[in-house]
């Protein structure tokens, strides 16, 4: 599905040309679909979105980012199709972010992390990829193309935190905001809607902050005085799978 | 001199399919708007009416790879754009599919013989579609992913 570009600007170029009065006079109606002002240029390596997740103010039981999840992205709308055991369908529900309890077994130990693409500087996912449908944004947000993605499920394999779902039957409901259908593979967007209309949050974090327990903080990797960093350099923290060297846009702390 | 205007008016009647092209000759230029639509309260679509018949296929695949790698979105050529202008509404003014039989995206698309996957993923009804809107309330299911818990990462902490 991939088409050429430069062809496609030809085109509207010179629709554009033979259309300029209509056009002109159109303006007046472009704008009834917008309620926040939305980017206008696209976006660059000025920012690398990423999270600072303190597993210590993690609650035992607590789903709020996952909730906050799954409505952002109508994930909650997912309907078990016909006939398939509720077993199976917890298997393959898409999940964009999981609650993950790690106990050690001597101590009794246990941590709680909520689990979600990582947002790799250097994705695997995007590595294996054979039609260039898994990407990373110039933001550092690692996506799908929906449009490329042919649902091989290579980049599932690859992906060492197992962030990725593949969506197994169609589709009945779904947000305008937040597309979604039978065969393509998804994950976690770091809320790339929300980011592009000029909010600087993602659904998990204002959930999890909105709870109280302030476990998830959400910012620029690269602004050096902004929140995240400044939480980075303040808490020790890592990366899971630090061995991977894939310096991951999400860090965890207390592990 | 009255006479004169009316021989033009349908002399340019006339014309029209000729000049508008061969494209759903069936329907006159606006034809396929459906009236309980926003658009059928309005004279324009995004782009003038012909050049939109002809090639909204090119300025919607244009926008969509904006909106994907470039994170522009909800500008006049959108997707989303295109659907909350276009469809139509019940008689309790509910939003039917744009992609539903008689509908405006299907209806000329049945005429012409196209078969769309767009609709496999994208919403036929305007619904959740600011970044900030409120979502329907739907209860989430009860703990469904506690069964996920501990089920991919290895037992044990993750150490160094
Ligand atoms: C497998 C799912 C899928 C299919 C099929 C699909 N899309 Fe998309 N589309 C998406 C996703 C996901 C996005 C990204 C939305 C975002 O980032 O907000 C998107 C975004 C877009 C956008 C930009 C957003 C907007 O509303 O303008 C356009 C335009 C678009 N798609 C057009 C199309 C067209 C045309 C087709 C059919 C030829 C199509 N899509 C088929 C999933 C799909
Ligand atoms: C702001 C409202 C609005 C939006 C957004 C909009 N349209 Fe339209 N559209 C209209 C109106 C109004 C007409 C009828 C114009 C006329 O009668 O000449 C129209 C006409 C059309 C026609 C010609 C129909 C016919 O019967 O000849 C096509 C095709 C079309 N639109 C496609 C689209 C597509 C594709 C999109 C999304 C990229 C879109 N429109 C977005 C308002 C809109
Ligand atoms: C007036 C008739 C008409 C209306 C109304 C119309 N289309 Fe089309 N559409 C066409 C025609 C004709 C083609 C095929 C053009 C071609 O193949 O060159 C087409 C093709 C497309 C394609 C490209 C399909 C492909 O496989 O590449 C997309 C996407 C599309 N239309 C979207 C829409 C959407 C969305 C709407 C409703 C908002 C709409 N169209 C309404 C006539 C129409």
């Amino acid at each position: 599905m991939k088409q050429d570009h430069d062809t496609i600007d030809q085109g509207r170029r010179a629709l554009l040309g033979a259309a300029a009065v209509g056009a002109a006079a159109t303006v007046g109606f472009s704008s009834t679909i917008v309620s926040a002002e939305g980017r206008k240029t696209p976006v660059t390596a000025e920012h690398r979105w990423g999270m600072l997740i303190d597993t210590s103010k993690c609650a035992d039981g607590c789903t709020a980012c996952v909730d906050a999840c799954e409505l952002e992205n109508g994930l909650n709308l997912q309907e078990r199709p016909h006939g398939l055991s509720q077993q199976k369908w917890d298997d393959q529900r898409s999940t964009w972010i999981r609650k993950v309890r790690l106990q050690d077994n001597l101590s009794g130990q246990i941590t709680q992390l909520p689990l979600m693409c990582q947002h790799c500087e250097k994705p695997p996912c995007v590595d294996v990829c054979p039609t260039g449908a898994s990407f990373k944004r110039a933001d550092g947000i690692v996506m799908v193309d929906r449009h490329i993605c042919i649902g091989c499920r290579y980049c599932m394999m690859a992906c060492p935190y197992k962030a990725r779902s593949f969506i197994h039957e169609p589709v009945e409901h779904k947000f305008t905001r937040a597309p979604r259908g039978k065969g393509c593979v998804e994950s976690c967007n770091l809320c790339a809607h929300r980011l592009d209309h000029g909010e600087n949050n993602t659904a998990c974090a204002e959930a999890c902050a909105q709870t109280g327990h302030q476990a998830i903080t959400f910012g620029d990797l690269n602004h050096a005085n902004g929140k995240l960093r400044q939480a980075l350099k303040a808490t020790k923290n890592r990366q899971i799978r630090e061995d991977l060297k894939l310096n991951t846009g999400v860090r965890y702390a207390g592990l | 001199m009255a006479k004169a205007v009316v021989t033009w008016g349908i002399v340019s009647l006339m014309l029209m399919p000729l000049l508008y092209g061969t494209l759903a000759q069936a329907e006159a230029i606006g034809g396929f708007v459906v009236p309980t639509s926003k658009a059928a309260q309005l004279d324009r679509c995004v782009e003038p009416t012909e050049a939109m018949r002809r090639y909204h296929m090119d300025l919607i695949r244009h926008q969509r790879d904006t909106t994907v790698y470039g994170g522009i979105r909800g500008t006049k050529h959108s997707m989303s754009g295109c659907v909350d202008c276009h469809a139509g509404h019940d008689a309790s003014g509910e939003p039917i599919p744009v992609a539903a039989p008689g509908q405006f995206c299907q209806a000329c698309h049945h005429y012409a013989a196209i078969k769309l996957n767009c609709f496999d993923c994208h919403a036929t009804v305007p619904k959740g579609e600011a970044w900030n809107q409120e979502p329907e309330p739907t209860a989430p299911e009860a703990n469904w992913m506690m069964n996920l818990l501990d089920l991919h990462l290895p037992r044990g902490r993750v150490t160094p």
